[in-house]
């Protein structure tokens, strides 16, 4: 149903989300905006490391930059919200270009190491400027939900309804771009650099893209995440959040928009699950080390025997059988008498 | 005048740490092909095994040898069971080259895990075992103490003899082989497997030693989030890639370069720039000399 | 001897050796010769342990090829040189040849044999400390064959020699291989494009095709098959 009536698979999920959050206590609710906010930021990995091929270690120094600036934008110029959601996409997507720029030409580890880099020094860098609010942070406020709403609409239904509204208009619009011809040019280049620049494409140009919408995304998500909790501080985006968004991509599966529920859910569920089985055993030391653990066993786990992700996995089962439900993309490119083909 | 000793005792100071690290990761590079990034964690780990001899068996001297031994065999036994179920389970498509460091980071968590679960989230201390007060020539003291010369001369001697054994030994020529080219290795009777262990167990014995040199010639503090790990590893890491992640002497230059670079910003302009000096310094290693400075353009591809 | 008895190796979804069988006898030199993707690369990978074969058996003397690792198989004298750059470019010469026999236990043997490699190669004795980098193609090649002989091996496989080399090269490698044969009694599989030349040199051929094995026999046989003739022989 999906493939065929895209945008009313969307709108009747949204739909579906309205009444749930009717029917959910305040803690769901509040979860239920981060799972958009995760969402969000797992789609933007995924359209850089699965489509793309390029690998962000740090991508939560995105999601900072986009938090800041929007509650920058917020308290020094009164902005109205859907003001600095554009503000904190705009601000991300410059970061990313920049560092997509030089991204371009670095691959694998480096490209990992340097992107780790960022995510672990940007706290530090911060803390160095006063505008940022030091460990504090600056708050973020948007307001009160309208009034039309009605008096028993909560605050965090509010941020529910925001963070998913934005994330489902966000999704459809990837979705769209890497149906498109970027999106097929990205997974070419993926594939195969030196045949997708014999076929025309310019590779340099589409990786910067690629990590400029990617951050731009993550920005998003990271206003929306300010939102849900009225605050931009370090604390809010701190190193956990470039792994954990780094392992909801590995779980939802990198290389399509389709599993981004799972990872979202088990990101937000983990801790929960973790709580849960801390009461029982009463014990503090559990609490603090088990989600931690949890998310790295399940990291590895994944990486080690669902690597493209159970989506991915439950396509190749079905194009083993003789459906496949997608075609590659493939380009080939003779010259005299050497192939180059992204075939694989 | 004093100043720039100062920044100089200073820079190589923090460049004989980085360079323990930065060869740990170049060690595993060349014997893998991958970047570990639990490398940090492990040598965190060998820390708090540090910190547990030092406190049982009360000599510092004695603990550390035999944390960087563990930390060996720990190192060998994550290569044994990780990396080789990695191989067996290669993955396909867009996570092909990202799988193992995707696995390197879950591994980093899984270790920060199970150290809070054990030692807590509280600081643990190790006690230095030498006066970190600088040495004293009449009336000015200069930055360097005895434990940061005993450090400087430790990392210096390892490096000759990792530099040994990897040039002039058969060990180091199959170590060299097998990460340049595992499949010729192979053919030409090497047991390929058995030698990337050793690899990262080598490694894991120069990360420990970073780790705890790390640790006692700092605060002494140790836990779990700790960010001096973490930016020993991201120094480390850029300390190899600046000098060149193939090379081991690279990774000592690059320490070197490092060292001095974020002493003389800690100096003369401000502490607050270190990060980002480094940073921009990895940047345009990365773009203008990728191989670093000491590695050839042969053997770069990642 | 080496005995191949209906091997059939995959390569994802194609059989790209499909039930052959044939047999090289001991001291001798058997060329395999075929166009590309006729499965001579897989065949070669096969049987020095680098690729795992669906069915059939392969055996060096009594040694089974098809299993154990190619580390394994070089203890047991059967020496692989591979396709393409087959040595260690960031190595020196005299490095990549040591590497050959490191494995081996006793050092006095491995000196001995490297220096009947500088004999049989002249210009990597002129070489040694050079970095294989610097090397031309034909040396590389050399180089290649003689980190093979460094295993003291009993069955030598050769994957494509000659590729990409000066006419004049491949006639001074395709002696050397020869003598090697003649003069050391070791066993060779020559797999080349160049049919000619390696026919020529060989005592035994094998055609393969598609996987499977189109002709077979004694060299002179095959050159003067006219069918082998007007497939691989240009004439």
């Amino acid at each position: 149903m999906l493939k065929k009536h895209p945008i009313i698979t969307f709108i009747f999920f949204g739909f579906i989300l309205f009444l749930i959050s009717n029917r959910l206590d305040e803690l769901r609710v509040y979860q239920g905006a981060t799972v958009a906010v995760y969402a969000i930021g797992i789609a933007s990995l995924i359209l850089l490391i699965g489509y793309s091929g390029q690998v962000s270690l740090g991508h939560g120094a995105f999601l900072a930059i986009g938090g800041f600036a929007a509650a920058l934008a917020r308290i020094h110029y009164e902005a109205p919200v859907w003001l600095t959601f554009v503000v904190a996409v705009l601000a991300a997507a410059i970061a990313g270009a920049l560092l997509g720029l030089a991204a371009a030409r670095l691959s694998g580890p480096y490209l990992a190491g340097t992107t780790l880099a960022l995510a672990i020094g940007l706290p530090s860098i911060a803390n160095q400027f006063s505008i940022f609010g030091g460990e504090q942070g600056i708050s973020f406020d948007i307001g009160l939900p309208p009034a039309s709403l009605g008096e028993d609409f909560t605050q965090y239904k509010w941020f529910f309804w925001i963070s998913w509204t934005v994330a489902l208009i966000t999704l459809y619009w990837l979705r769209n771009i890497l149906n498109s011809r970027y999106g097929r040019g990205w997974r070419a280049v993926r594939s195969n650099d030196v045949a997708a620049e014999l076929a025309g494409i310019h590779v340099g140009r589409n990786k910067v893209l690629a990590f400029t919408i990617s951050a731009g995304l993550a920005g998003l998500a990271g206003a929306l995440l300010a939102m849900t909790i009225s605050l931009a501080s370090p604390g809010v985006f701190p190193l956990a959040l470039s792994f954990s968004l780094a392992t909801g991509a590995v779980l939802s599966g990198v290389t399509t928009l389709g599993g981004i529920m799972i990872g979202s859910v088990t990101l937000v569920a983990i801790p929960e699950i973790a709580l849960a089985i801390a009461n029982r055993y009463g014990s503090e030391t559990i609490t603090t080390n088990l989600p931690g653990l949890l998310v790295s066993a399940l990291l590895i786990l994944t990486v080690l025997f669902v690597p493209n992700g159970p989506v991915e996995q439950m396509h190749a089962k079905r194009a083993k059988r003789g459906h496949s439900s997608h075609s590659p993309v493939e380009i080939s490119v003779r010259v005299g008498s050497k192939t180059w083909s992204t075939k694989k | 005048m004093k100043q720039f000793l100062d920044m100089v005792l200073i820079g190589i100071s923090a460049a004989s740490i980085y360079s323990l690290m930065a060869i740990s990761m170049v060690l595993v590079w060349r014997s893998t092909r991958v970047v570990n990034f639990a490398q940090a964690g492990m040598a965190l780990l060998s820390a708090y095994i540090g910190y547990e001899l030092v406190a049982r068996v009360g000599n510092f001297w004695i603990a550390l040898p035999l944390a960087m031994i563990l930390g060996a065999a720990f190192s060998a036994f994550i290569e044994f069971v990780l990396m080789r179920t990695l191989q067996k389970h290669s993955a396909q498509g867009a996570i092909a080259a990202i799988a193992p460091i995707i696995a390197t980071l879950g591994l980093l968590g899984l270790i920060r895990a199970g150290i809070g679960f054990i030692w807590g989230h509280a600081d643990v201390q190790i006690e230095a075992p030498l006066s970190k007060v600088g040495f004293t020539f009449g009336d000015t003291t200069i930055v360097m103490s005895p434990m940061g010369l005993f450090v400087l001369l430790f990392v210096i001697e390892l490096m000759i003899i990792v530099s040994i054994v990897f040039q002039d030994t058969n060990i180091g020529l199959a170590l060299r082989a097998s990460a340049y080219a595992p499949e010729i290795a192979q053919l030409a009777g090497i047991r390929v497997s058995g030698i990337r262990t050793l690899g990262w167990a080598i490694a894991g014995a120069a990360g420990a030693a970073a780790g705890i040199l790390q640790t006692v010639n700092g605060t002494g503090a140790l836990s779990p989030e700790s960010l001096e790990f973490s930016l020993l590893l991201v120094f480390g890491f850029i300390a190899a890639v600046v000098g060149g992640l193939e090379s081991l002497p690279g990774a000592v230059l690059g320490a070197l370069i490092l060292g001095l670079v974020l002493a003389a910003v800690q100096i003369y302009i401000s502490g607050a720039l270190v990060f980002i000096v480094a940073f921009l310094l990895l940047l345009l290693v990365l773009i203008l000399r990728p191989q670093g400075f000491l590695g050839s353009k042969a053997g770069r591809r990642a | 001897m080496l005995k191949i008895n209906n091997l059939t190796v995959a390569h994802g979804a194609i059989r790209a050796i499909d039930d052959i069988s044939f047999s090289v006898e001991k001291g001798q030199l058997a060329a395999v010769i075929g166009s590309n993707g006729a499965g001579k690369t897989t065949l070669m990978r096969t049987l020095s342990g680098l690729k795992s074969a669906e069915n059939g058996t392969a055996t060096w003397l009594d040694h089974n090829l098809l299993h154990g690792k190619p580390e394994h198989h070089v203890r047991q004298g059967v020496s692989h040189v591979s396709e393409g750059k087959s040595v260690i470019a960031q190595l020196t010469v005299e490095e990549n040849l040591d590497l050959g026999a490191l494995w081996r236990r006793n050092r006095d043997e491995a000196w001995a044999t490297k220096e009947e490699v500088f004999t049989l190669f002249p210009r990597l004795g002129e070489r040694r400390k050079q970095l294989a980098d610097t090397l031309s193609g034909g040396e590389r090649q050399m180089l290649a064959i003689g980190r093979a002989y460094m295993s003291r091996p009993a069955l030598l496989l050769l994957d494509e020699p000659s590729l990409g080399l000066a006419p004049l090269v491949i006639e001074q490698i395709f002696q050397s291989i020869r003598h090697i044969v003649d003069s050391m009694g070791v066993t060779v599989v020559l797999v080349e494009q160049n049919a000619m030349g390696a026919l020529k040199i060989a005592d035994s051929g094998v055609v393969l095709n598609l996987g499977t094995i189109a002709a077979s026999g004694k060299a002179s046989d095959l050159i003067a098959d006219p069918a082998v003739r007007t497939a691989y022989l240009g004439f």
